[in-house]
């Protein structure tokens, strides 16, 4: 394939979106987490738009995702960091990026992960939300003291 | 049972909604809608329950205290508290070198005592069947708290060392069958042979009941202690009681 077709086709995956937001710099192959974290599904409203191992100049490979018509809140920023800490969030408005930031490892999450711990009773039908505190060393869960070392992604609700 | 008898003590009475099995939960209620009808009923709430942060859920819907009296395989810390003021009957807690014997993986009492353990500069040793070891998470943080962990494979390769014999109960729920839990158990029988091996201060504490795990030939050894361990319950959680409802 010719250079100047590969950018085309680059160009046809990432191409602009007029309002939305632009989840950058994800790290390679973390997209569909990403979009898992977020609570997206084929049943949600929003249009999406998913490049997988993009090349970038500051990382081997990268992912992006674009949501069209959904800027996201801090909160699910945030949520973004525990899976990819080197993400960066770009906003929308009529094709202009009107606001840029980066992510940040919250203190406490809530309702994104499901505490492997079986006997838990964050896993009953009790009307609470799964919590876990972030350390370095994991996530921590608030009611069995359960933490998570490895492998996040497959716990998430 | 303690906590009653603690209660009556102080001159306070009980209100009992006995087992899981057999109160309002058997029907489908939650344990968050249990507490806060029980909550409006009591001026203090005890709870024992199959499943752990049960107590933390509990105190995240009452509106009177919560003390956790055992949440599944999680932490009982009223035990730990009666565990720390019969080692101090003692000796000071400080520096000394304690075993803890038989199920750590699922064993409440034996979870909340390290934790607490690591508050006192102790080095812990253990004995445990394969497979029933500290769980791995809380034996890094008490690695990383500065807590020195050995474990031992059978309880004569330490009996000399320690100062603090804690022996709890091998489950036999946690084997295949019943020939593989007598082989565990009787290897991890603490004898009046295995004692003669020990420091001359050493004490025997069993958070109890017992099964198999102490020969009754100890129980007039001057090593053990466990029934008085048990009778310090009482005076401990009645100065727990009288701490929350201050």
């Amino acid at each position: 394939m010719k250079k100047d077709e590969t950018q085309e086709n680059e160009g046809l995956l990432v191409r602009r979106i007029k309002n939305g937001t632009v989840i950058d710099h994800i790290d390679g192959g973390e997209a569909l987490n990403v979009v898992k974290i977020l609570g997206i599904t084929g049943t949600t409203q929003e249009a999406l738009s998913i490049a997988t191992n993009v090349q970038s100049r500051n990382m081997v490979r990268k992912d992006i995702v674009k949501l069209t018509n959904r800027e996201l809140s801090k909160e699910e920023v945030n949520r973004i960091a525990l899976i990819s800490p080197h993400a960066t969030i770009n906003i929308i408005r009529n094709f202009k990026v009107v606001e840029k930031k980066g992510v940040e490892i919250p203190a406490v999450i809530e309702g994104i992960v499901r505490c492997p711990n079986p006997g838990c009773i964050s896993n009953t039908n009790e009307p609470i939300r799964s919590r876990f505190d972030v350390l370095q060393t994991g996530l921590h869960c608030c009611y069995c003291d359960w933490i998570i070392t490895r492998d996040l992604t497959s716990h998430i609700i | 049972m303690s906590f009653e008898s603690a209660i009556a003590r102080l001159g306070g009475t009980t209100l009992s909604v006995g087992s899981v099995d057999a109160c309002s939960m058997a029907k489908g209620e939650t344990l968050a809608d249990t507490i806060r009808v029980v909550s409006g009923y009591a001026d203090a709430i005890v709870i024992r329950h199959p499943r752990e942060g049960a107590a933390r859920l509990a105190s995240e819907f009452s509106t009177v205290p919560v003390l956790n009296a055992g949440d599944g395989a999680g932490q009982h810390p009223s035990q730990t508290l009666l565990d720390l003021y019969t080692i101090r009957q003692s000796m000071p807690i400080e520096g000394t070198d304690i075993a803890l014997v038989g199920d750590l993986r699922y064993g409440r009492t034996a979870h909340s005592l390290a934790w607490a353990l690591s508050l006192y500069n102790v080095r812990l040793h253990t004995v445990s069947p394969a497979g029933l070891e500290l769980p791995e998470t809380l034996a890094s943080e008490l690695t990383e708290k500065g807590m020195e962990i050995v474990p031992h494979d059978t309880v004569s390769d330490l009996i000399g060392d320690v100062d603090v014999l804690y022996v709890t109960r091998v489950q036999r729920e946690r084997f295949p069958d019943s020939a593989s839990y007598f082989n565990v158990s009787a290897s991890y029988r603490i004898t009046p042979e295995i004692l003669a091996g020990a420091k001359k201060n050493l004490i025997v504490l069993h958070p109890l009941p017992r099964v198999d795990e102490i020969d009754p030939r100890v129980d007039d050894s001057p090593h053990a202690r466990y029934f008085d361990q048990s009778r310090n319950g009482i005076p401990v959680r009645m100065a727990m009681l009288m701490q929350v409802m201050k």
